[in-house]
Order: structure tokens, then C-alpha cells, then sequence
């Protein structure tokens, strides 16, 4: 019996051993992706948006920063270009995004009614429009060309509809059309 | 000892009726945006039905299995009659009664607003207060629960408390505390404005209330699964627990970490800063810890089994198990359904890789293939295993049984992977149909196709699941004894109090949800100007 008793608690004391091996693993799996995160996030500067904006949707039409005259692409002095847009039930503003390839870009969207979402296909653009905040995304493009902009959150019975576009053109020809001044945008094109 | 069965069975019945009609609806979701369905004419239809689909697969059906199980529990791991058994009827009719009081104006169009609810999206104020109902029934198990084994502690002084039952209390607390995010929601936020008392809502505020609730509840469905992985699994296959204290550090661990780490859905979101995502990334993480731990442990646990039965060598014991065993092809499945899942997870909690797949398709493959996959597929084996003891008869036909597991296990990879990858190619998520003309949607046709044959395999899975438990109601009578769990190779004769009590743990979840919600929320709920006009369902 007393055999029995020892060879119980040696094998308890294995069982126990390799059970903390295997939990040590664990941990360590564990902080170098936690690890990972935040490396990239500082270090990279890839990180979801970081400041909170707050905004009126009843009075956007209105005045302020998303009024319609407003909205679409802007070349900034610095040579970047900023969108602004805005998702209602159910489509974009402007429904055409033109932007230009090779260039930082700043997008600034927000709601006008409910919850929506803007995602560019074939890219990791992807943030939620809510009603009462400003989202803010930066992004660059590499390749000229379409892609689709789907609304990505349920806005209600036409959400399936709610389907934009963003075209990406080559910088110089951009900047020949902003020339013009204005707001661009490829509504209709 | 099993003696309240009717209760039981009710329990079971009600959660695999309406988990069959849901499933239905499910098929019909995907075969009808999918190419080889026309066109839906009236695109609101399709919400109707996805409302009603999330509703029962999220709240009522997973609550009532963990709520059957837990009484069934409570009565033959601590071996003592179910105490408040009135009470435990009562919560079993305000899930019903909450049930029906939802569903009605969702069937009419008046509350298609998903199960996510999506304020300024406003439905009928009915549809929250059923939904308030069926949470407040489950509260009601949560109290019994806790009664129950203060019951048994007051008879068993020190004593350990049976490994089952100490994880299916824990499991319990986690659901109550976890369902309080929603209820602010409902009650402080939506409610009032789909009662007309007011107009406005500040929809930021309401995601973060929400996110409190749509992580955890995912581990409070997790629960009975594990449960299961710990205490049944080992003995049905002939084989031991590897280590009782390692079963209850998980379920503490799960306890703990759950629940702080909600905000990794609002990575996305405008109304939450950088900080506090990071925050919830990083522990979102240490979720992965209890997993990682229950991997090993069962692992270890069937080894256990294969080598008792003759296996031999470093990966030859495989074949010594008993693979014919509905109870071993589901572990089997649930375990490789866990792994893809759960490294589909790690890509979604991570800050920087979730935009490439927030709100696409991948999240629908994702949380299917874990929850309908992974977790429900547990849930039929426990309910094979379990149905001799309620019923008193036996079920014969475990080559069916073994079908169905087969099906749902291929029904669900067929499903679930075209999914991830049409979500990849940026497929947003909850849409009544698609414009597969339109060369750039085109090339997912194939993919969207799979996915609805997919669905149709489920959905004759789910069919013979309910035949199977039917015909097991008219099958002749047999004793199939006590229900037992299974044994760790060193039983406890003490545990430590840490590891035998949960005050200690349920403290900290509270406060690690306080440090990691207190702030975010405070924050929204102080600020001004950021409530918006409502939008009523229904109303356009």
C-alpha cells in the first residue's frame, strides 16, 4: 500500500511538472502578442482612431464641417488631402470618393441618422459611422483604380443597398483637377 | 440523483424547439442572398427573420440549455434535491412568456432591429421587454444556483465542492453579471425612448454599454461546453480528469477575464479612445489563457483514457480510443471547430489585424464556427448523455447519433470557412441580398454558394438531432442508474478555499469591469450634446 502511496505522489509530482510547463508556455504566447500590439501600435502607428469628436447629426446640414458644400476631397496646402463625408439612410456623401494614389489621406466621416459603417474593399479602411461622433481614418492608396465602399453595419430594411465607391486616381491628375478649388468628388462619373 | 426531470426535460425541450426553428430560419437566411436564390422583393423580410434568428440563438436558447443542465447539476453533483423548485418553474415561464412577448412584434415587422439591438434604431418597446423577461427568468436560475450550493455547503462543511457544480456556479455569476451591460442598456437607454417617454439616445454610449455584455455572454455560452469537456467527457470515454485544480483555475480564470475585455468590438468605434481599446485588446488576450489550459488538461485527460484501454506509443494511443463513442466524435469535432475558431479570434482581439475583417463575413464564419460549431455540438452530446437519466430509456441508435454529429461537423466547416474568406475580400455582413452582376462581387459567388449548402447540411443535422432525443422518449424503459461525473486521477480530499469559493473571484470581476468600463462609460454618459434623435422601426 505504502508502494502505491509513493508512486501516486511521484506521479503527481510529474503530472504537476509538466502541467506547469505547458501553463508557463501559456503565459508566454500570450505577452508576446500583447507584446506584438502595442510594439506595432507605437511604433508603427497603426492604431484604431484615438481621440474622441463629438458632433450635432440634427444640425450637420446645417453649418460646420460636414454641411454639403463641404463634403468630398480637399488638396491641403501640406500636399495631403482630406474627404469628408457623411452615411445616411441609405447612401454615402459624396456616393464617389476621389482621392488620389501615393498620398497621405485623412478621412472624416459621421452619420446623419443612424448607425452605419464604411469599408473599402481590398483594403483595411474599416471604421463605424456613429451618430453624435466624428470618425477619423487615415489611409493611403498604392494602386489607381475602383473599389467598392459598402455600408458594413445594419442601418435598417435598405442597408443591402447602401453600396459607395471610392476611385483612386494618379496624383498628378488630381492635382490638376483640384486646381479648381472646391470640393471633388466623382459623383456621376 | 436525479428527481426533478420534468423541470429537466422542459428546460431541453423548450431550448431544442426553438433552437429548430431558428435553425430553419437560418437556412432560409442563406440560401435566399445567396445566387441560387431570386431575389428577395421585400428586403425587411430577411431582417425579420435574422432578428428573430439572433434573438433565439443568442438569448433564449443557450440560457435555457445552461439552465437545464445547471439544475440537472445541482441535483446529481451535490447529490440533493433541487431547493426552490417553484421558483425554478416560474423563471422557466417568464422565458417563455418573454419569448412569445418578442417575437410577436418581430414577426409583424415592428422590431427589426437585430438581436444587437443598434439604437437610434428604435423597434417596438415589446420586443425589449421580452427580451428583459427571459434575462430576468435566467437571473432567477442564477440565485438557485448559488442557494443550492450554500445549501449543500451548510451540510458539508470544508468539503470540496464537486468540480461540476463549482463550474456551473461560476458560469451562473458570470451570466448575471454580464447581462447587467445590456440591461443598463435596455432600461436606462431603449426602453424609455421606445415608450415614447423620450426622443433622443446617445448611441455611443449604448455600444459600450452592449460590448459589456457581447463578449462574456459568448463564455457564459461557452460554459456548459467546458462543463462538459471536464466532467463528463473523461468518464464517458473510460477515462480520468487530468487535475481537478487546473478544471477550477480555468473556470476562474474565465470568471475573471471575461468580462473587462468587451470593447475589442469597438475597435472601429468613433466614441471610445485609443487607451481603453488597447486596454481590452491586451486582456482580450489573457482569455486565451483558460483555453490554452483546457486544452492541455483535456488533452492529457483523453490520453489518459486511450492509454487505460491498451494505447501505446507517442501518437499511436489516438487510435486506442473509442472513436464509435457519440461523446468522443463530438470532442473530437468541438476541438478542432475550437481551434479554427479560436485562432480566428486571436485575429479579431488583435488592434491592428481586426480592421481588415471588422463587420465582414469573417465575423459571422467566426462566431458560428465557435458558437453553432464548437460549442453546440457539445451541446448535443450532453444532451445524449444526459436524456437516459431524464427520460428512463434508453438512446439505441447511436449510428445516428454518430451521423448527426458527422453532419454538423461538415455542415458547419462548409459554412463557415467560404464565409471567413469571402469576409477577407471585404463581403459586409448582414445584407438582405447582393449584386452578384457586378464583376466586383462576382468572383464570391462560388464561395456564398458553398456557405448555403452548407446551411441545408445543418439544418438536416439539426432535424435528426430532435428526432433522435423524440424517438428516445418512446423507447423501451431501462435504469440507467445515477448520473455520474467523472473523476480526477487525484481526487481532492481538500481544495483550498481560493479554489473552492468564488467570492474572491466574483470581487474581481466586478472591479476589473469597473477599471476597464467605469472610466469610457462615465465619460460618455457625462458628456453633453451627443444623444440623437431616434429612428422607429417600421415608421419610414
Amino acid at each position: 500500500m505504502s508502494a502505491q502511496d509513493t508512486h501516486g505522489s511521484a506521479s503527481a509530482e510529474v503530472a504537476a511538472r509538466v502541467e506547469r510547463r505547458w501553463a508557463t508556455i501559456a503565459v508566454i504566447i500570450i505577452v508576446v502578442m500583447a507584446g506584438l500590439a502595442a510594439f506595432a501600435g507605437i511604433h508603427r502607428a497603426t492604431m484604431p482612431q484615438p481621440r474622441v469628436e463629438t458632433i450635432d447629426p440634427s444640425r450637420i446640414h446645417l453649418s460646420g464641417e460636414f454641411v454639403e458644400s463641404n463634403l468630398g476631397s480637399v488638396l491641403e496646402a501640406s500636399g495631403a488631402v482630406t474627404v469628408r463625408a457623411i452615411g445616411q439612410q441609405y447612401s454615402f456623401t459624396p456616393a464617389c470618393i476621389l482621392v488620389p494614389a501615393d498620398t497621405p489621406i485623412t478621412l472624416r466621416a459621421t452619420s446623419a441618422d443612424v448607425v452605419h459603417g464604411i469599408l473599402i474593399q481590398g483594403t483595411n479602411v474599416n471604421t463605424m459611422l456613429v451618430p453624435g461622433y466624428i470618425s477619423e481614418q487615415l489611409m493611403r492608396f498604392t494602386r489607381t483604380g475602383d473599389y467598392l465602399m459598402p455600408c458594413q453595419e445594419f442601418c435598417s430594411f435598405g442597408h443591402e443597398g447602401m453600396w459607395g465607391k471610392v476611385k483612386v486616381i494618379d496624383k498628378t491628375e488630381f492635382a490638376n483637377r483640384a486646381k479648381g478649388g472646391g470640393r471633388l468628388s466623382c459623383v456621376g462619373q | 440523483m436525479l428527481v426533478n426531470r420534468k423541470l429537466i426535460l422542459a428546460h431541453f425541450w423548450l431550448a431544442f424547439a426553438v433552437f429548430g426553428i431558428a435553425l430553419t430560419l437560418g437556412a432560409w437566411q442563406m440560401f435566399i442572398r445567396s445566387p441560387i436564390g431570386t431575389w428577395l422583393s421585400n428586403p425587411e423580410l430577411y431582417y425579420r427573420s435574422l432578428t428573430a434568428h439572433g434573438t433565439v440563438m443568442g438569448y433564449v436558447f443557450p440560457t435555457l440549455v445552461a439552465m437545464g443542465f445547471g439544475y440537472a447539476i445541482s441535483e446529481s453533483a451535490l447529490q440533493q434535491r433541487l431547493v426552490g423548485v417553484r421558483w425554478a418553474w416560474a423563471g422557466f415561464w417568464l422565458i417563455v412568456i418573454g419569448s412569445v412577448m418578442a417575437v410577436i412584434p418581430i414577426a409583424l415587422g415592428r422590431a427589426s432591429v437585430l438581436y444587437t439591438f443598434y439604437p437610434p434604431l428604435i423597434g417596438n418597446v415589446f420586443y425589449y421587454l421580452g427580451v428583459v423577461l427571459v434575462v430576468v427568468g435566467s437571473w432567477i436560475w442564477v440565485a438557485l444556483m448559488s442557494i443550492n450550493l450554500r445549501v449543500w455547503r451548510k451540510a458539508n462543511p470544508g468539503a470540496p465542492v464537486p468540480l461540476a457544480m463549482f463550474a456551473n456556479v461560476a458560469g451562473s455569476y458570470l451570466w448575471a453579471w454580464t447581462a447587467v451591460g445590456a440591461a443598463l442598456e435596455l432600461l436606462l437607454q431603449i426602453i424609455p425612448v421606445a415608450a415614447g417617454l423620450k426622443a433622443t439616445i446617445d448611441a455611443g454610449l449604448a455600444r459600450v454599454f452592449f460590448s459589456w455584455t457581447l463578449h462574456a455572454i459568448v463564455y457564459f455560452w461557452l460554459m456548459p461546453t467546458y462543463i462538459a469537456y471536464y466532467t463528463i467527457v473523461p468518464r464517458a470515454i473510460g477515462g480520468r480528469v487530468y487535475s481537478d485544480s487546473m478544471a477550477r483555475i480555468s473556470f476562474i480564470l474565465f470568471l475573471v477575464v471575461a468580462m473587462p475585455i468587451g470593447m475589442h468590438h469597438t475597435f472601429a468605434d468613433p466614441q471610445v479612445g485609443a487607451g481603453f481599446k488597447f486596454i481590452h485588446s491586451a486582456f482580450t488576450a489573457l482569455v486565451a489563457l483558460p483555453t490554452l489550459l483546457t486544452v492541455f488538461t483535456i488533452c492529457a485527460s483523453v490520453e489518459i483514457a486511450a492509454r487505460v484501454r491498451g494505447g501505446r506509443g507517442m501518437f499511436g494511443w489516438i487510435r486506442a480510443l473509442p472513436w464509435d463513442n457519440p461523446m468522443m466524435l463530438a470532442l473530437a469535432f468541438s476541438f478542432v471547430m475550437l481551434g479554427f475558431g479560436g485562432a480566428g479570434g486571436l485575429i479579431n482581439m488583435s488592434y491592428q489585424l481586426d480592421a481588415s475583417i471588422h463587420n465582414t463575413q469573417w465575423i459571422t464564419g467566426h462566431f458560428h464556427l465557435i458558437f453553432g460549431g464548437a460549442i453546440v455540438i457539445m451541446y448535443f452530446a450532453i444532451a445524449y448523455d444526459l436524456w437516459p437519466h431524464l427520460t428512463g430509456r434508453e438512446l439505441i441508435d447511436v449510428r445516428l447519433m454518430r451521423t448527426q454529429l458527422w453532419l454538423w461537423f461538415i455542415g458547419m466547416i462548409v459554412t463557415t470557412f467560404p464565409w471567413h474568406w469571402v469576409g477577407i475580400l471585404g463581403m459586409p455582413r448582414r445584407m438582405a441580398y447582393f449584386d452578384f452582376g457586378d464583376p466586383a462581387i462576382a468572383p464570391q459567388a462560388l464561395s456564398v454558394t458553398l456557405s448555403a449548402i452548407g446551411g441545408f447540411v445543418l439544418l438536416a443535422s439539426g432535424i435528426m438531432f430532435i428526432v433522435i432525443l423524440a424517438r428516445g422518449m418512446r423507447a423501451p424503459q431501462t435504469d440507467a442508474g445515477p448520473y455520474r461525473f467523472a473523476l480526477a486521477v487525484h481526487e481532492p480530499k481538500t481544495v483550498p478555499v481560493a479554489l473552492n469559493t468564488h467570492a474572491l473571484w466574483v470581487a474581481l470581476m466586478i472591479g476589473l469591469t469597473l477599471t476597464n468600463y467605469g472610466y469610457p462609460i462615465l465619460n460618455l454618459a457625462l458628456s453633453s450634446g451627443t444623444s440623437v434623435p431616434a429612428v422607429y422601426v417600421g415608421a419610414q
